[in-house]
C-alpha cells in the first residue's frame, strides 16, 4: 500500500466512512501490522491536533469580522479615556496655576509693547510711502501675470486633459494624507490630483521624490479632505516567499479594480534585489499600487515601467518603503509620519479585506 | 424573524463558529471588558486581543467537552479578561491603576492553566504550518481552515482537476505531518 493510500485509508477508518467489510479488513492489517497500527494512531492524534488547529484559526478571523462589523455599524466603539483622561486631571490640578502665569505674561508683554513704543523713533511714515508705491507696481506686475496666464490657458485649453492622463496609483502611508506612489508617474508633474474609489478628487502635493527607488511622497493639501478611518493594514518587514499569493488594488481605468496572483520570483528585472517578481495580470495604471499578502500586509508596491511583456510585473519591496522614510525623516524632520506594521485584516476573508482597504486606495494623476 | 439565543445555545454557537451566536456574545460582552482594559493603561486595541483570546479560552474550554459554565458567558469572559490584562501589566511592569469594578468574577486560574498547554499545542502547528512553504501552506489553509472543496481549490490554485488537487494535498499533509512531528519530538514545545 503507497503512503498516500493508506493516509486516505486512514481518514476514512476514522471518519467511520469505511464499509463493513473494508473495517474489518483494516483492523486485521493493524492487528498483524504494527508499523501500521503505529501509523494509524499517529496520524488520529496528528488529525486531531490539525482540525483543532483549523477550528481556533477560523474561529479568529470570525472574531475580527464580527468585531469589525460592530464597530462599522456603531455597536461597538472605540474608547480612548486613558490620554483624555490624562489630560483633564492635569489640566484640572494645574488649572489655577495655568491661570496666574498667564496673566504675568499678559502683563509683562503689555509693558514691553508699550516700552518699544514709547522709545522707538517715528519713521513709519517713510515706510508708508514706499510701501504704498511698491503696492502699486506689484498691481501692475499681477494685472500683466493674470492676462499672461490667461493667453497661456487659452492656448493649452485643449491640451490640459490630456496631460493629467498621465496617471497610476498611490495608497495612504497613514491618516494625515500621505501617499506613497512611483516617482515615474508624476515625473514631470507640477500638478497632482488623487482621487478615491468614489471618484472625489483632491489636490495633492510632491514632498518627496527617490527616482533610484521610484517611489515618491505625496501629501493631500486639499481643505476638502478628510481621512478614512483608521488604516487597516500593516506594512511586513519581512521577506516575503515564493510562490505567495498576493492581490492588489489599483486604477487601471478610473475605476478601482481587484487582481490577484503570486509571487514567481524574489528578484526583479536582471537580477535587480530591490524589487520582485510577480505573476499577476496588471496595467500601466496599476503602477503604484500596493501588494498585499494574504493578511493584509504590504510586501511590495507595484511598479511596472520596464516592462512591456504580459504578465510578467515587479514590485518594490517593501523594504524601501521603510528606507525611503528613513531618508525622508532625515531630511524632513519637522514631519512626523509613521507607518504601523501590523494588519488587523488578519484572517479576514477576502471580499472584506478589499472592502476596508478600498478608501485608502487613489487614483494619482498628474500634469 | 428574530433568532433568538439562550445561554447554552450562545455557547454551542460558539462551538460551531456560528456569526450570529458569536456577534450576540460580542455585544453583550465587550463594552465592560474594554472599559476595564481602558482604566487601567490600556488601548482599544490591547481590549481587543484581550476580550478574543478570552473568548478562545471559553472556545477551547468547550471544545474539550466542558460544556458547563456555571455562571454566565458574560462573567466568564470578564474573569478571564482581567485575569489576562493582569498578566500582561505585570510582564510591562505597569500598574493596575483601579480597585475593581461592580462586575462579579470568578476564579480562572485553572481555566489558563489549561490553557498554556493548548496554546502550547496550537503553536506546535503554526510554527509546522509556517515551515511549511507555499503552495503547500494556503492548499492546507483553503482545504481545513476555509473549508473549501477540491473543485474550487483546484480552480482557485490552478489545478487541472480535483483528483490532481487532491493529491497534491495528501502529499502537503505527509510534509505537513512530518515536520509537526520531528518539531514534536525535537522538545519544541518547551521552546
Amino acid at each position: 500500500m503507497s503512503e498516500y493510500n493508506l493516509i486516505d485509508a486512514i481518514e476514512r477508518y476514522i471518519r467511520g466512512e469505511m464499509t463493513p467489510a473494508e473495517r474489518v479488513q483494516f483492523e486485521q492489517l493493524r492487528k498483524t501490522n504494527a508499523d501500521i497500527d503505529q501509523q494509524v494512531v499517529e496520524h488520529t492524534y496528528f488529525m486531531k491536533e490539525l482540525h483543532h488547529f483549523a477550528g481556533r484559526k477560523k474561529l479568529k478571523s470570525l472574531l475580527n469580522e464580527v468585531h469589525w462589523q460592530l464597530s462599522d455599524q456603531g455597536q461597538i466603539h472605540e474608547m480612548h479615556s486613558t490620554g483624555k483622561a490624562k489630560f483633564i486631571y492635569l489640566w484640572k490640578r494645574y488649572r489655577r496655576v495655568a491661570a496666574i502665569a498667564a496673566v504675568f505674561a499678559g502683563l509683562t508683554t503689555l509693558g514691553v509693547i508699550s516700552l518699544i513704543s514709547a522709545l522707538s523713533p517715528n519713521p513709519q511714515q517713510k515706510i508708508q510711502l514706499l510701501k504704498r508705491e511698491f503696492d502699486e507696481i506689484r498691481k501692475e506686475q499681477k494685472s500683466q501675470k493674470a492676462e499672461v496666464k490667461n493667453l497661456r490657458e487659452q492656448l493649452n485649453a485643449s491640451s490640459k486633459n490630456i496631460h493629467y492622463k498621465s496617471g497610476g496609483t498611490g495608497f495612504l502611508l497613514d491618516e494625515k494624507g500621505f501617499i506613497i506612489t512611483n516617482a515615474h508617474i508624476i515625473r514631470k508633474s507640477k500638478n497632482v490630483i488623487v482621487s478615491n474609489y468614489k471618484g472625489e478628487e483632491f489636490s495633492a502635493k510632491i514632498i518627496f521624490k527617490d527616482e533610484q527607488k521610484d517611489l515618491a511622497i505625496l501629501k493631500v493639501d486639499d481643505k476638502a479632505f478628510t481621512p478614512p478611518q483608521k488604516i487597516p493594514y500593516g506594512f511586513s518587514r519581512l521577506e516575503s516567499e515564493l510562490a505567495e499569493p498576493v492581490f492588489t488594488l489599483g486604477y487601471p481605468r478610473n475605476e478601482i479594480v481587484y487582481t490577484e496572483g503570486y509571487l514567481s520570483a524574489l528578484t526583479g528585472f536582471n537580477n535587480d534585489s530591490l524589487t520582485c517578481q510577480l505573476g499577476i495580470s496588471a496595467n500601466r495604471g496599476n503602477s503604484g499600487g500596493p501588494v498585499f499578502n494574504r493578511d493584509g500586509e504590504i510586501i511590495g508596491i507595484l511598479s511596472n515601467k520596464e516592462t512591456e511583456a504580459e504578465g510578467v510585473v515587479f514590485a518594490i519591496r517593501s523594504k524601501y518603503i521603510f528606507h525611503l522614510l528613513d531618508e525622508f525623516k532625515k531630511e524632513n524632520p519637522k514631519f512626523s509620519l509613521k507607518i504601523s506594521e501590523k494588519s488587523v485584516l488578519k484572517g479576514a476573508s477576502r471580499q472584506f479585506q478589499v472592502k476596508k482597504i478600498q478608501p485608502f486606495v487613489f487614483l494619482v494623476k498628474g500634469d | 424573524m428574530k433568532q433568538s439565543f439562550d445561554e447554552k445555545a450562545l455557547l454551542e454557537g460558539l462551538l460551531n463558529h456560528n456569526p450570529k451566536a458569536v456577534e450576540i456574545i460580542y455585544k453583550e460582552s465587550f463594552h465592560s471588558i474594554q472599559s476595564l482594559i481602558i482604566n487601567n493603561n490600556g488601548s482599544s486595541d490591547d481590549a481587543k486581543d484581550i476580550f478574543q483570546e478570552a473568548i478562545i479560552v471559553l472556545y477551547e474550554k468547550l471544545r474539550s467537552g466542558n460544556l458547563n459554565l456555571n455562571c454566565q458567558i458574560k462573567t466568564f469572559l470578564y474573569s478571564v479578561s482581567r485575569r489576562l490584562w493582569l498578566k500582561r501589566l505585570q510582564v510591562q511592569n505597569r500598574q493596575y491603576t483601579t480597585g475593581d469594578s461592580l462586575e462579579p468574577v470568578i476564579q480562572v486560574d485553572d481555566e489558563l492553566e489549561l490553557q498554556k498547554q493548548r496554546d502550547a499545542d496550537f503553536e506546535l502547528m503554526e510554527k509546522a504550518f509556517q515551515s511549511l512553504g507555499e503552495p503547500c501552506k494556503s492548499l492546507l489553509e483553503a482545504f481545513y481552515i476555509h473549508q473549501l472543496n477540491m473543485q474550487m481549490i483546484a480552480k482557485k490554485f490552478g489545478y487541472t482537476n480535483a483528483e490532481s488537487a487532491k493529491n497534491q494535498k495528501y502529499k502537503c499533509l505527509v510534509r505537513l505531518k512530518k515536520i509537526f512531528f520531528e518539531n514534536y519530538k525535537n522538545g519544541n514545545r518547551d521552546e
